[in-house]
């Protein structure tokens, strides 16, 4: 009964809707063209009507990903018993013996430095150990020039340089250190050490390259590492190498897009101290079109006649090399860095160089000493001759006369790095670590003696880096920093104590 | 009061000589010709009370017009170079020349330059009832975002499209007809170019149309006033022309919190001491030998002021945050970062390998949401727990001037057990009732942190930066941060100033004054903040933060606004994409304890002017600044959700008045 009835009423309400489409003015024509189009065929107009409801139904459903969930589904209170559960490391490891004696013997100065230096532990030591290699530190008339700037400019800029933090005696350190090297533009950051980690990031992207020399320092490392460019080593100095790569790399990049590709090596190298063969460079450079980046925080204001670094002293234009990155804050005895090279380049990094743009400005004192001090070396190269005198009379003292160490500095460099001899790791079989241990020894015996000298300080390998990580590394060695605030006497004297203070240590060692 | 002998030329009126000196100078000088007036008339005591009356109202209404019209400080100053003598003696006739009384005399020319000088770096307070203790009360208020109306926006995403066709079309026809002017982007004889001219676009295109907003070159002290180098451009801001002149203008722009920028005081004496003493660098990194005695003395000052064991000082702040990341956090790790964080953590986080977690700004919730995730789920594909998990934030938030939630924060990492980074680079000395930073403010002991770190640049006066925390983190950092192994130390000038300004806020060295500049720089921050949401701006930020950033949306309003305050000789600092998302363009305001009631007053009174010139009153009413109700105890029952907001529109004079009694209570 109930069936029948339905049904009745189905095709009641068919019938109905019928008629009511038929009376619709135009439905005869659609209807006419839908059987005419579907060649009259019901079973067809189904199909069709019901892939045009799926369409519809797919393009409202909501997107998801393909991929299978990596997500694992928990409860809300498997999460709670696992956030119970977890424990972290502390935040820093416990520390290890090595370190523990540093932050024991790390020297502290009481009063100013200087190549006298009184420590905390009531000691005056000659400081073969700071970059005041000119003695500019104890100079009354500088001391004098910044204090008048003192007062006139206060100390701190109270902002960033975009933000006006930028003074007019930050405009003139830039156009002195121009002037001074003789390119067109320069930019000073506030720090020297993190100016070139920026530098590099601000040209150098993702999919740039950059060859670099192996033995570069670490801030240059940073730098690599923040741009995510490719990158490529070569040999430390080994300008074969370096064609070597430089033409495999072109040879990659032939069929892409041309990218941005940089070579960056240093002056002076921080971790080994010789010099780089900047005509050379130049020339592969040219040859192969890549932008050069030299860093030459250590070389400027010691390497030229007038301490305008390598391209002085190897008689290049500095115009030649794309960017300069200097330092005024070690022998110049300011502080702060600076970058030179031609407006592009200096305008680009003014908005775009992280360290330049959000940190503040150099105080205004310290970027009138360094101008002042790049005027003092300019006027009075002989400054920079008396250092050379000093630095010779330190080398006849330990480089040929000590049968453990070798001096691996340029012979122009303040800085001297003097690493054991192969045959000394060899004979005594020292590890890398063993080196360092030995060295600090000696470091300690020439304190005791009234030298304050330092080691090289290795690298800090990235937290959680395994050793596969960790690239190439220094050889262990000690610096002692020449400065021309000692008499020649005194400088043998104090080559003397070290070379002793070495010869006592490594033969004590069996 | 000091009794001084007697002057024989004391008057009551101002010396001729002087007075001669005032005709000299120009139009607007007029104003301090009539306070003069007033004061002298008001110090005379002559009994003609109308007189007075007329003068004051003379004055009063000089006064309201100097205000607008920006009196340049030396035309304050001037004011001083003319005041009289106050002498009992000839006041009261009686003759007695054994016990003359000089209530007052003016100061020397020297002395008054002097003073002008002192003045412009650090204003003097004008009544005690300027002062405001920053202390944290009630419950963490999340600060409310008003938005303007649709209208603004549309025509701010309109402008953009603007801008944006038409440097593509100026591109067009440059390319093809100046060719030489964009040959830095294209390849040239086998280079890249060193800007691919997609990235450069926005700068070439839309930055160097207001270039001249930017990086305006200054002289002398940052202090309660800056002095411009005037300079202009005939190349669409390629290039600038010096013209050799200066402006003096009311600073708003640094973060001079404090007010320790200053060549003279304490601070500059101690520093200048410190160059006599020590020299002008130590010339090594901190582990060879660029340790003194004097960065010791630093190291703990800090310490003691952020109530953490140990500390350590850096030469530069961006670099505190770029290597302190890598030496704490690492592979296996994770680092979860606010959105809004500074640029300088971001550099850190990169270089440190950690794996990088962003929360929305100030969301506690999402943070939450984002732990117990990254706790459940554990290291991406290995599934393997955090060895450790940092969660990095800002105290106080430099373009949005809101603070950071620090009790929730607090809260979360009891349950979670995270570590927490607090970057204090605004908000040491900035906030709290003793100025030592957040955690002062929200009355949490700073043990609760693990790290904090902050910058010397801003409310010291000095540079670099510090990070403060347990001894154990203080040792390891000392040994293995890049900066302490390779950069150069602080320097002794640099370190003194640190120490002396440390040793101020403390009171340990003139007490009370550091109190002063605390309670100022609170009361300052409150004020204009008020002032300016009374007058309809949208502001935002939290009530005792002293950055206020102005919302002002249009891309062309930028420019037009710190032009407009130029012309008033205010500097302000406007900001717009990249640095803020790209619809909310803004001028920010740095507040310092230098500033006096009166330059706010000046800065309401340029901002009232240039809002109505530029339409910038556009506030709904909701973040306050409401018209004050009779009815107070009715809002407190929780009425105002119900009742109609109204669009705060005061008049400048209401404002004015109201101000500093408001000021003190719960900001509407």
């Amino acid at each position: 009964m109930d069936l029948n009835e339905a049904q009745g009423t189905i095709v009641r309400l068919f019938n109905d809707a019928n008629t009511q489409f038929h009376k619709m003015p135009g439905s005869a024509i659609i209807l006419r063209y839908i059987k005419s189009s579907y060649q009259n065929d019901p079973v067809r107009s189904a199909i069709e009507l019901f892939l045009f409801l799926f369409a519809v139904r797919y393009l409202l459903a909501p997107s998801y990903s393909t991929q299978k969930k990596k997500h694992v589904e928990l409860t809300e209170e498997e999460i709670d018993e696992l956030v119970d559960d977890w424990t972290p490391e502390p935040l820093v490891a416990a520390p290890a013996q090595l370190q523990d004696s540093e932050n024991e013997k790390r020297p502290i100065i009481v009063g100013p430095t200087g190549p006298k230096s009184k420590l905390s532990n009531g000691k005056t030591v000659t400081n073969l150990a700071s970059y005041n290699v000119y003695n500019f530190v104890a100079n009354e008339t500088l001391k004098e020039k910044a204090i008048q700037t003192l007062r006139t400019y206060g100390v701190g800029p109270c902002g960033p340089p975009g933000f006006y933090g930028t003074q007019d005696v930050h405009m003139k350190t830039e156009a002195d250190v121009a002037a001074h090297l003789g390119s067109p533009a320069c930019i000073v950051y506030a720090q020297s050490f993190s100016t070139i980690s920026s530098v590099i990031p601000s040209f150098s992207k993702r999919g740039d390259i950059i060859v670099a020399d192996k033995a570069v320092n670490f801030s240059i490392r940073k730098g690599i590492q923040i741009s995510r460019s490719t990158v490529r080593w070569f040999e430390h100095n080994d300008m074969e190498d370096l064609e070597k790569v430089l033409k495999k790399v072109t040879k990659e990049q032939a069929k892409k897009p041309l990218t941005r590709r940089f070579i960056i090596t240093e002056g002076l190298f921080e971790n080994v101290g010789d010099v780089v063969n900047l005509p050379k460079l130049i020339e592969l450079k040219l040859r192969y079109k890549f932008r050069l980046i030299l860093d030459e925080t250590w070389s400027y204001g010691v390497l030229g006649r007038t301490g305008r670094g390598v391209t002085e002293a190897q008689n290049v234009d500095a115009t030649e090399v794309d960017m300069i990155i200097g330092s005024l804050s070690g022998p110049l005895c300011a502080a702060g860095g600076f970058c030179a090279g031609t407006e592009e380049v200096v305008e680009h990094q003014r908005i775009s160089s992280a360290s330049y743009t959000y940190s503040a400005a150099l105080p205004a004192l310290l970027a009138t000493t360094a101008s002042e001090t790049i005027a003092m070396l300019q006027e009075q190269p002989d400054i920079l001759a008396g250092l050379r005198e000093n630095i010779k009379s330190m080398w006849a003292q330990l480089d040929p006369r000590s049968d453990w160490i070798k001096c691996t500095s340029a012979v122009d460099n303040p800085v001297m790095l003097l690493v054991l001899k192969p045959e000394t790791v060899a004979s005594k079989n020292l590890s890398l670590q063993d080196q360092d241990q030995v060295l600090q020894e000696v470091v300690d015996e020439c304190v005791a003696n009234g030298v304050l000298i330092t080691r090289l300080k290795s690298m800090p390998a990235a937290l959680g880096a395994g050793l596969r990580d960790q690239g190439w590394q220094p050889q262990p060695a000690l610096k002692v920093c020449v400065t021309s605030g000692l008499t020649k006497k005194e400088t043998e004297k104090a080559g003397t104590v070290i070379r002793h203070a070495i010869t006592k240590i490594i033969t004590r060692r069996k | 009061m000091p009794t001084r002998t007697i002057n024989p030329f004391a008057t009551n009126t101002p010396s001729p000589s002087l007075d001669a000196m005032n005709e000299k100078k120009d139009q607007p000088r007029r104003t301090s010709f009539s306070k003069v007036n007033k004061i002298t008339s008001l110090f005379s005591g002559s009994p003609k009370a109308k007189n007075d009356a007329a003068a004051l109202q003379a004055a009063l209404i000089a006064q309201q017009r100097a205000l607008l019209n920006s009196p340049s400080p030396q035309q304050i100053n001037s004011s001083t170079l003319s005041l009289p003598t106050i002498n009992l003696t000839t006041a009261t006739g009686e003759k007695t020349p054994m016990e003359p009384k000089t209530l007052f005399q003016p100061p020397s020319p020297e002395e008054a330059r002097r003073i002008a000088r002192a003045h412009a770096q650090f204003g003097p307070i004008g009544s005690q009832s300027h002062r405001y203790i920053s202390e944290f009360e009630g419950e963490f208020a999340e600060p409310i975002e008003d938005e303007p109306p649709y209208y603004f926006l549309l025509t701010t995403y309109i402008s953009y499209l603007i801008l944006i066709a038409f440097g593509h079309v100026r591109d067009f026809f440059g390319k093809r007809f100046r060719r030489q002017h964009y040959s830095h982007l294209k390849e040239r004889d086998g280079y890249a170019p060193l800007n691919s001219d997609f990235d450069n676009f926005y700068t070439r295109r839309l930055k160097m149309r207001i270039n001249d907003c930017f990086s305006r070159p200054t002289t002398g002290v940052p202090g309660r006033f800056i002095t411009l180098l005037d300079r202009k451009s005939d190349d669409g801001n390629n290039t600038f022309k010096f013209l050799g002149t200066t402006t003096e203008t009311l600073n708003m722009s640094s973060y001079n919190y404090l007010g320790f920028a200053q060549s003279e005081g304490p601070c500059a004496d101690a520093s200048e001491l410190a160059i006599r003493k020590y020299g002008i660098t130590m010339a090594s990194p901190r582990s060879d030998a660029g340790t003194s005695d004097l960065t010791v003395e630093v190291e703990d000052l800090i310490a003691k002021f952020v109530g953490k064991p140990a500390s350590m000082v850096f030469s530069m702040g961006f670099v505190t945050n770029a290597t302190a990341f890598p030496t704490l956090v690492g592979k296996g790790c994770l680092l979860i970062s606010d959105e809004l964080n500074h640029s300088s953590i971001r550099f850190g986080a990169r270089l440190s390998g950690a794996m990088i977690g962003m929360f929305k700004h100030n969301d506690m919730r999402d943070l939450e949401r984002k732990l117990r995730e990254a706790i459940s789920q554990g290291q991406p594909r290995t599934h393997r727990p955090w060895k450790k998990i940092l969660v990095a934030v800002e105290g106080l938030y430099s373009m949005e001037g809101t603070m950071c939630n620090l009790p929730a924060l607090v809260e979360l990492k009891k349950k979670y057990k995270f570590h927490l980074f607090v970057d204090e680079a605004h908000s040491v000395g900035a906030v709290g009732a003793k100025g030592r930073g957040v955690c002062d403010f929200f009355g949490i002991d700073p043990s609760e942190v693990d790290i904090l770190m902050g910058t010397l640049t801003k409310s010291f006066g000095a540079n670099g930066g510090y990070v403060a925390a347990e001894k154990s983190i203080i040792d390891k950092l000392r040994t293995q941060n890049a900066a302490m192994l390779f950069a150069e130390s602080p320097t002794p000038p640099v370190l003194m100033q640190i120490a002396s300004a440390l040793r101020i806020i403390t009171g340990d060295l003139i007490p009370g004054q550091g109190e002063e500049r605390l309670q100022r720089l609170a009361f300052n921050s409150r004020y204009l903040r008020l002032g300016l949401k009374r007058l309809g701006f949208i502001v935002y930020g939290h009530d005792d933060s002293p950055i206020i950033p102005v919302m002002l949306y249009n891309p062309a309003k930028m420019p037009a606004f710190s032009h407009e305050m130029l012309k008033r000789k205010i500097s302000v600092v406007v900001v717009g994409y990249p640095a803020t998302p790209l619809v909310s363009s803004r001028a920010r305001f740095c507040v310092s304890a230098a500033h006096t009631k009166e330059d706010l007053d000046r800065m309401l009174a340029a901002c009232d002017q240039i809002g109505d010139l530029l339409q910038l009153k556009f506030s709904s009413g909701v973040a306050g600044g409401a018209e004050p109700s009779d009815n107070v105890y009715e809002e407190k029952e929780g009425l105002r959700e119900s009742k109609v907001v109204k669009p705060p529109r005061w008049r400048l004079e209401d404002v004015l008045k109201r101000g500093v009694e408001d000021t003190k209570v719960p900001l509407r």
